[in-house]
């Protein structure tokens, strides 16, 4: 496959990584952040955290969104699938996420009509086909996804759809990164950047990280020597004293972003005052929902929904995990009451989550001999 | 009582653990949840030594003979797909457990429940290829069963086959034969059936030619026996995938399977639309292939045997038997690193994240 | 916000409703354009997401990156080649 093949290379990996142990400033310990669940996600099924120097650790960041969801919307959206007459489309990542009675794959067993879907525009299709029915789309994602919401509302209305609606979930990705930066027990080195979440908004919305926080940003595409090049590029703007920001992922990011995308966002939504994040608790202006021009095609306008805020489990330690504060394994429940079949906490559920991409491929892993020496 | 199973401490705790109340279609996956619900619900109420093992097939000896007998339900839709439909699976799915039970397939039984309204035009097709699968087999189907239910309660068409077949004597095939330095060899590509039903599904819009690569694995498996005692165990591996039949070979033997991402043989479109859908071909099943694990110095011959066969044409050795870290399923990436294979947990599900 | 597949624009299917048909590794689907600046080209390279094209791959600047990385590759290949033969002269390894 092109464009994927090429960025695996094997050969290639082991250069890199040499050069990143020779990059590493001397007696220095540097911890970086991968915001993005995709990147963490990578680094396990590809083995990429064997290949870094000792000295140099890999922190997880906030940035999945089905597990930022919590479990009180996850309700919302099982009693939207419960609503007669509705067919709830999802995308899959969310069919097993639990709520407090159940997930919708649970719903489906109890008779509710939820369908999986690849894209929104397949949900639209949905009710095109189905006028009999009404429609319901879960809309999950950062900014890489929400534009494809966006110019499914538009079509819907372009084309007067009216059985459709949506349930929209889309957070941006500026306001946790704050609040993680801003979190005094953290001690992060610098971020590597959401290479698609980037190809919507630009890399203009990391400056603030690079000016006020003086810390590295790089903008990193998703194949294993992206990563790694990444973090090469990270290691030497702190070797040489720089906090900019940089952009590996030239061949698809421009620093502006895809001004389509952010216009079409523009036309459909707007910020919340506030959002829950499960784990980091309200943060303001950092969620999104439909505009009033498109409340006819809103779900939660359309629909009663629960709008319970359900607290997390005691034992679960999601929020400290989703700001890097506790590894995986240092969760206290983390492969014991907490497991995938189990799973306590949306860390945990979701295939990009860091518990359970530890838990699927990096737990048990024996540890070798370090690549570089 | 027969002398203790590997592992069965340990399904005796996980039994004691299961307190789902209802089944959901986790349990048919046939990761975790399918074991779990064996052990503590099957195994619970009808454990015996013939049971326990958990084969493929249960190995019988009557009157002198050892026999090798299996069953095996199909619940598929939908019931045509590229490459095969309900009928081929069900015939090949029950040859194949019985082949790489180390045993000849003789005959099988076929039991179909049908729903009403079922087209009859659609059963014949069905039947017909059964029938050809069959004769493709060199099998009979030698008893037979049918039932209708109401619509709504049928799925269309399920069939449930046995088996029966006449064991080898040349070989001893089993975990407990592993040993650490064995090698672990696939006899094709990997992925193709699980894809082939998914996209044939049609509500991911994916255009693409993949087919079911459902066939008997006998002649493969018959070319292996001629290996004697280095052909240690040999599984056809399907739900779940490859990832969690060497799973269940890790834990029931206690060793380590290390494999080589770059040997897996996956096509291009099936690497493709599981890149796409965000899948991992090692989790999706196989109805034609088979997994053998040979004695070191004889796995060159084992892959020669494989090829002389147009359905092992591209068979691999994929990986090798370590001791430690004990049960567990290891894969050197193509990038350098590693990672755990682990069991299946669900049914894989495409995501978008 | 993470599975973006890249994949070759192989069919304007309708360009009023802005749809083509993409294709990656044998495998194609229908995916909107409407993020895209301009008309969609047969030949172009874009990031798939969710059924959209999010936007085109600059192929200079992955040929960019990627020779970035080779050359990285080839010095460390030759690097170690340079190891191998000093090694070789003094008997050390």
């Amino acid at each position: 496959m092109r464009y994927v093949d090429e960025f695996r290379s094997g050969e290639l990996a082991r250069a890199l990584a040499s050069e990143l142990a020779e990059a590493m400033p001397p007696g220095r310990e540097l911890a970086l952040m991968e915001v993005c669940g995709g990147h963490t996600h990578a680094i396990y099924k590809h083995g990429i955290d064997e290949l870094l120097p000792p000295g140099l650790e890999l922190v997880h960041g906030p940035g999945c969104p089905v597990c930022v969801i919590p479990v009180g919307r996850v309700d919302d959206a099982v009693s939207l699938a419960l609503e007669p007459n509705v067919i709830f489309t999802t995308f899959g990542d969310m069919m097993r996420v639990p709520g407090s009675k159940g997930s919708l794959l649970d719903a489906r067993s109890q008779g509710a009509d939820v369908r999986m879907v690849y894209s929104p525009l397949d949900a639209l299709e949905l009710a095109r086909a189905n006028p009999e029915s009404e429609v319901i789309f879960f809309a999950i994602g950062f900014e890489t996804t929400a534009p494809s919401t966006a110019v499914t509302l538009l079509q819907a209305r372009e084309q007067g759809i009216a059985n459709f609606s949506v349930f929209c979930n889309h957070v941006t990705i500026g306001p946790p990164l704050k609040a993680i930066l801003d979190a005094p027990e953290l001690r992060l080195n610098g971020l590597i950047a959401p290479g698609h979440v980037s190809t919507v908004i630009g890399s203009h919305p990391y400056d603030f990280i690079a000016s006020e926080y003086k810390r590295p940003v790089v903008v990193a595409g998703f194949e294993p020597l992206d990563i790694l090049q990444s973090v090469l590029m990270l290691v030497r703007q702190l070797a040489e004293g720089r906090a900019e920001v940089e952009n590996q992922y030239t061949r698809v990011v421009r620093e502006q972003g895809n001004p389509r995308a952010l216009e079409a966002i523009e036309q459909t939504m707007e910020l919340r005052d506030s959002f829950e994040w499960r784990g980091l608790g309200s943060i303001p202006r950092s969620g999104l929902r439909l505009r009033e021009e498109f409340a006819d095609w809103d779900a939660e306008r359309r629909y009663e929904v629960p709008g319970v805020s359900v607290p997390d489990h005691k034992a679960c330690q999601c929020g400290q995990v989703l700001r890097g504060l506790v590894k995986p394994w240092e969760c206290k429940v983390f492969g014991t009451a907490c497991t995938p079949e189990r799973p306590i906490g949306t860390c945990m559920v979701s295939a990009e989550g860091a518990c359970a991409a530890y838990y699927h491929y990096g737990r048990n892993r024996p540890k070798r001999a370090s690549v570089t020496a | 009582m027969s002398e203790e199973q590997p592992g069965a401490e340990a399904r005796r705790r996980r039994g004691r653990r299961f307190r789902d109340e209802r089944i959901t279609l986790v349990h048919g996956a046939g990761g975790k949840a399918t074991r779990n619900l064996v052990e503590a619900v099957f195994l619970e109420e009808l454990g015996n030594p013939l049971l326990e093992p958990l084969g493929d097939s249960a190995l019988l000896e009557a009157g002198g003979t050892k026999l090798a007998f299996t069953t095996d339900a199909h619940v598929v839709q939908p019931l045509f797909f590229p490459g095969g439909d309900i009928g081929s699976l069900a015939v090949n799915g029950t040859v194949n457990d019985i082949a790489v039970s180390g045993a000849r397939p003789i005959a099988l039984s076929a039991a179909f429940v049908l729903e009403e309204g079922l087209p009859v035009a659609d059963l014949r097709r069905v039947v017909a290829s059964m029938a050809a699968a069959a004769r493709e087999a060199d099998v009979v189907v030698a008893a037979g069963d049918t039932k209708v239910v109401e619509r709504g309660r049928g799925d269309g068409l399920t069939v449930t086959t046995s088996g029966v077949g006449l064991v080898d004597d040349r070989v001893a095939l089993g975990a407990e034969h592993v040993r650490p330095g064995d090698k672990v060899l696939v006899s094709g590509t990997l992925g193709d059936h699980g894809m082939a039903v998914m996209i044939a599904r049609g509500n991911l819009e994916l255009e693409v030619e993949i087919e079911s690569d459902t066939a008997s694995v006998f002649p493969l498996a018959e070319s292996l026996f001629a290996l004697g005692k280095d052909l240690r165990w040999l599984r056809d591996p399907t739900r779940g995938g490859l990832a969690t039949t060497l799973n269940e070979l890790t834990e029931a033997s206690g060793l380590c399977a290390v494999l080589e991402e770059k040997a897996l043989p996956v096509r291009e479109q099936v690497a493709a639309a599981c890149e796409i859908l965000g899948l991992d071909p090692l989790y999706v099943a196989n109805e034609g292939k088979l997994i053998a694990v040979v004695a070191a110095g004889r796995a060159e011959e084992a892959l020669a045997l494989l090829r002389a066969h147009p359905l092992g044409a591209e068979a691999a050795i994929i990986g090798e038997v370590e001791p430690e870290p004990k049960g567990l399923v290891l894969l050197q990436t193509a990038f350098g690193g590693s990672r755990v294979v682990d069991m299946l947990t669900g049914d894989p599900l495409p995501r978008i994240c | 916000m993470c599975l973006g597949i890249p994949a070759q624009i192989v069919e304007i299917v309708d360009p009023e409703a802005k749809t083509a048909k993409a294709e990656i590794g044998g495998v194609r689907r229908i995916v909107s354009c409407a993020l895209l600046e301009g008309e969609a080209r047969v030949g172009e390279w874009v990031l798939v997401h969710v059924g959209f094209a999010l936007d085109r791959i600059d192929e200079e600047q992955a040929a960019e990156t990627l020779q970035l990385l080779s050359d990285m590759g080839e010095a460390y290949e030759r690097e170690l080649a340079q190891i191998r033969e000093t090694a070789g002269e003094t008997g050390a390894t």
